[in-house]
């Protein structure tokens, strides 16, 4: 099976939904001649033309705002905001429109459209190119949220999400872009929204993460697992709607659970997840649950000592769950 | 000066059947919104907004469209926008009432929050000027299936200081939408003047930073405005892209039921609008130019309030949503 980045697999999910189905569009900022500022849609406007890879103006409301239009309109927009931290300025669309509209229309208007963002720190773009905001969209009914953390999952995940009838987020880690490689077979194949990935397994803690620190989360598993502390890693995958039953289910197996996120804290993805928990394992549990993510700072700063004081590594995470191993 | 009496409107080739159906549109609009009005100060509706005093524009404007084929993301005022498309008094009664069939939100929504799936009536929220920006996605999907489909968009005039009137317009013109942004402009953004929103004489005046044309157009006179609308129309279905429109209106009543504007518009200012009502300005066209007879407007008017009564019996009598259906259509699958 062809190994493949994270960028390629994200990439080829989008042409093959553009070869499949001609109701796919591609629109955002620098997404055509350029085929995006991470390469992201590479080829796509060679291929597809400019009437299918639309370079937009600079302008992030109208992008989504378009798309949701166009979605209305009978095509399958996939909307590039180039950098997640720039999304701000589409949260009304995004919020107050696509996540209502069918709702606010009792079923008769829908919108497929995916909003594609790069999320995430590590690559020195301080506060403005590395936020993890995908919380406050996962508060939000109406929408969906993913966050791939292999090439395969961002393949099928996207190919899913360009398939659904309603508003998909679609965060992609800019670290893992290029960082990751897995194995992504040619043929056609999809991953379901919604449901979690148990990416090891292990009966002693239940790990839950997602994107880029589920892959940190496993070399921490990996390296504590000498010391005889057999961890499972569940991959959220799908962060709106939660996977109740991969949560509840390895939670009670395990007996001891820590999340982990990128993101800080408070009011959070972690928090959900820890909640869920409390309510639905508590009988089962052996230890408090663990939360483990960025600090109680507007967002990551640029100077190195900052930047990696700000970020999780598996060091870090290691050092958490022999914690909560111990107790 | 005199009036040319004619049966046909000149330029436009409207003849007096379509004259007399845009009385009628303006005149059910208006009976429908005068009702609206009763109900909410009877105690029985909790809420009406109002387009009294932009019918002709509306009625005008909308005339120029295909209905269920064009698309249109309207706002809170145009009433008879879609009265025009096919849209009935029940369907707003249903909504003023908060039944459960209610055809624009299933009375989710507050009244006048328009959508119908069947007219192409794209659902709106609250949020001024969003939906500019969903005209120009369901214009630029016409555009890349090669339809000469159109998307009108219509807005107050306060809500072209929002972003998303400035995004929509420029795309539109960057990408050659086929798109006609209608602004309706009355002067009040509930009580803020036109001054205190741009230091443009006309809201149209902006067209010319985005590259487009801009048209500004008498809103009390409909055959003005159908003119108007039919050359952008005509215009976007040939591929030449979008247009905006402003109408000079005039707003009859408080910017809604929850509003008092004696403390901001000078009665006189008022008392002047309404002597030159659209509908008493265009009634008086009609007889000179003979299109209307003695004795037709009372009864196009009688005919209004028997529809509008007999509408209200019938919402009146229709079921409020039942309690859990409130968590039905969040998503697909539900």
């Amino acid at each position: 099976m062809p190994v493949k980045s994270y960028i390629e697999a994200i990439r080829e999910g989008m042409r093959d939904e553009m070869r499949r189905d001609e109701r796919v569009i591609v629109m955002g900022e620098d997404v055509g001649v350029k085929g995006g500022v991470f390469k992201a849609t590479d080829g796509l406007f060679t291929e597809f033309g400019e009437m299918r890879v639309i370079d937009t103006p600079l302008a992030e409301s109208a992008i989504v705002g378009v798309a949701i239009g166009a979605a209305i309109n009978g095509l399958r927009p996939i909307a590039e905001i180039q950098f997640q931290d720039f999304i701000m300025p589409a949260v009304d669309q995004i919020v107050s429109e696509a996540a209502k509209i069918r709702y606010r229309s009792n079923g008769d208007f829908g919108v497929p459209m995916v909003v594609r963002a790069p999320y995430g720190g590590g690559v020195h773009g301080a506060l403005y190119h590395s936020q993890s905001m995908e919380a406050m969209f996962c508060h939000i009914p109406g929408l969906k949220v993913v966050v791939p953390s292999t090439p395969y999952d961002a393949k099928g995940l996207l190919r899913s999400a360009i398939r659904d009838p309603d508003p998909v987020l679609y965060f992609e880690h800019k670290r893992a872009y290029r960082l990751i490689k897995g194995e992504v077979p040619e043929e056609e194949f999809t991953v379901p929204l919604g449901r979690a990935a148990t990416v090891r397994e292990g009966d002693d803690i239940a790990i839950f993460s997602y994107g880029l620190m589920t892959r940190f989360c496993v070399e921490a598993a990996d390296a504590i697992a000498a010391d005889g502390f057999d961890c499972a890693v569940v991959d959220l995958r799908t962060l709106r709607p939660l996977d109740l039953e991969a949560i509840v289910g390895a939670a009670r197996r395990c007996g001891k659970v820590l999340v982990v996120q990128e993101a800080n804290l408070a009011v959070s993805v972690a928090s959900e997840v820890a909640a869920i928990v409390a309510e639905e394992c508590f009988e089962y549990l052996d230890a408090p649950v663990m939360r483990l993510g960025g600090p109680e700072i507007p967002a990551v700063p640029f100077s190195p000592p900052l930047e990696e004081f700000y970020m999780l590594n598996p060091a870090k995470i290691e050092t958490r769950l022999r914690e909560l191993a111990a107790y | 000066m005199a009036v040319a009496k004619t049966s046909r409107a000149p330029e436009t080739g409207l003849d007096a059947d379509a004259m007399r159906a845009m009385y009628r549109h303006m005149v059910r609009a208006r009976v429908l919104d005068e009702r609206l009005w009763v109900l909410n100060r009877q105690g029985r509706a909790p809420f009406v907004i109002s387009c009294q005093g932009h019918e002709a524009a509306q009625v005008g404007i909308a005339m120029a469209l295909r209905p269920g084929y064009d698309w249109v993301a309207p706002y809170y005022r145009d009433l008879a926008v879609t009265l025009v498309l096919g849209m009935t008094p029940l369907d707003h009664l249903l909504a003023t009432l908060a039944r459960a069939g209610d055809p624009n939100s299933g009375s989710r929504q507050m009244p006048a929050h328009y959508g119908c799936r069947r007219l192409n009536i794209i659902t709106g929220g609250s949020a001024v000027a969003t939906q500019v920006l969903h005209a120009c996605g369901a214009a630029l999907a016409a555009k890349v299936r090669g339809e000469d489909a159109v998307a009108l968009t219509a807005l107050g005039e306060g809500s072209t200081s929002e972003g998303d009137f400035h995004e929509g317009l420029n795309f539109a013109a960057v990408h050659s939408l086929p798109l006609i942004c209608v602004v309706e402009n009355n002067g009040f953004a509930i009580s803020v003047p036109w001054a205190k929103q741009s230091h443009t004489k006309d809201a149209a005046d902006r067209a010319k930073g985005y590259g487009m044309p801009g048209v500004v157009v008498d809103g009390g006179d409909p055959i003005a405005c159908y003119a108007a609308a039919r050359d952008a129309v005509e215009r976007a279905r040939r591929g030449k892209g979008p247009t905006l429109i402003e109408a000079k209106v005039a707003r009859l009543t408080p910017h809604s039921s929850d509003d008092d504007d004696r403390l901001y518009k000078r009665r006189e200012v008022l008392a002047d609008e309404k002597a030159h009502d659209c509908l008493l300005r265009f009634r008086t066209a009609l007889e000179e130019r003979s299109v209307l007879a003695p004795g037709d407007a009372e009864e196009i008017r009688a005919e209004a309030m028997r529809e509008v009564d007999k509408a209200l019996d019938e919402a009146e009598a229709a079921p409020l949503p039942a309690p859990e259906s409130a968590l039905l259509n969040v998503y697909a699958e539900d």
